[in-house]
């Protein structure tokens, strides 16, 4: 078991499982190159590094360098990038639906979406948004996910 | 000299974060005691500077459920307040203002929710109280968001909100001991956690009525 703490990312090849602990607003990325064995998770907080402030020492906080830095790990271990696919959990709004203004879960599902989007990764499942927090457990030997939470039954997507 | 990390606080700038905790603690403890009608002591709070990641930690490790009260602060204070409450302290209250022991923080009627809501409400407003008293400074509060969860989701938002000052919080234990006399030994101990995320001007301009050199 391999565990991905906030605002980090962790690659894996073969079988073994990738944990990342209550996301909430925060996006858990999964991907899996099938082919080549190769999986990857990321555990990102915030959606694109240009808010980044000028002595910001960790890149992997953020959806678009997370997700290229998570990609560029992969490849090195030789993932191919037309292989990849993706499976996304998290994004939450805690706090519930009276605090708009901290919606960031949303903005950092269309973050990582649109991040996607630009590399050609399908998104092949995701279990996003709502107002719970979500632990998830990245089995790549199928590339299932699992994902638990305080007060929803565990899903596997 | 300005602040511009938290890690620039010196220990005396610790010190009046402390005074500020103890005076605060007692207004918290004083309102507690008239909800539970119990005698209700403290210890002297320990204030700290902690990243996002160790206050997880502290707190019992990211998946813990907690209760967790936001509010947000605007005026000469601009920033937000988090209590942090364990499930024993949200049993311990239910049972001594509603003579009913919950099976766990969400096992909780509607009246009961908005009870601990209100916990949060006088928690983070005795704080306030003390600084206001303290240095003359007026903050507004919003109304406070309750949520029941993982404590490492729930310290995510102030983390992403105040991604800009380095993911530092200051960290402010509290202990409560709920008794029925000095004499009693029969007693619970209760522990919350005050977590204040000031903007760093705000923190300045504190210091700077208190004559306290930034």
């Amino acid at each position: 078991m391999v565990i991905v703490s906030i605002a980090d990312l962790k690659t894996v090849v073969g079988e073994d499982v990738l944990v990342t602990y209550a996301l909430g607003s925060c996006v858990g990325i999964c991907l899996r190159d099938d082919v080549n064995k190769v999986s990857g998770l990321a555990h990102i907080m915030l959606p694109w590094s240009k808010t980044a402030s000028e002595d910001e020492q960790n890149m992997r906080r953020f959806a678009d360098t997370g997700i290229t830095e998570l990609m560029q790990q992969m490849v090195d271990q030789g993932a191919k990038s037309r292989n990849i696919t993706a499976k996304l959990a998290g994004g939450a709004q805690m706090f519930g639906v009276a605090s708009a203004a901290f919606n960031i879960g949303e903005r950092n599902i269309q973050a990582v979406q649109k991040v996607l989007e630009t590399y050609k990764i399908p998104v092949a499942a995701s279990d996003l948004g709502g107002n719970y927090a979500r632990t998830i457990y990245f089995h790549t030997v199928d590339g299932k996910l699992e994902v638990r939470s305080a007060t929803k039954p565990t899903i596997f997507i | 000299m300005a602040l511009k990390k938290m890690d620039d606080l010196t220990p005396v700038h610790y010190d009046v974060l402390r005074e500020i905790g103890n005076i605060g603690q007692g207004n918290a403890a004083t309102a507690l005691a008239a909800f539970s009608n119990k005698l209700v002591t403290i210890d002297v709070p320990n204030v700290r500077v902690l990243d996002i990641t160790q206050a997880i930690e502290y707190l019992g490790g990211p998946e813990n459920i907690v209760t967790g009260i936001l509010v947000r602060l605007r005026g000469d204070i601009n920033g937000m307040m988090l209590t942090i409450l364990q499930s024993g302290f949200v049993k311990n209250l239910i049972e001594m203002v509603f003579s009913r022991t919950p099976a766990d923080q969400f096992d909780l009627s509607e009246i009961e929710t908005s009870f601990v809501q209100e916990i949060g409400n006088i928690l983070s407003g005795s704080y306030l109280n003390a600084i206001s008293s303290l240095s003359g400074m007026c903050t507004d509060v919003s109304v406070p968001y309750v949520t029941t969860d993982m404590v490492g989701a729930i310290l995510a938002v102030p983390a992403v909100e105040f991604a800009e000052i380095g993911s530092k919080v200051l960290f402010i234990d509290d202990c409560f001991t709920f008794s029925e006399g000095f004499h009693d030994k029969v007693y619970t101990a209760s522990r919350s956690n005050m977590i204040l995320i000031p903007e760093l001007q705000s923190l300045e301009d504190l210091f700077t009525r208190l004559s306290i050199p930034v």
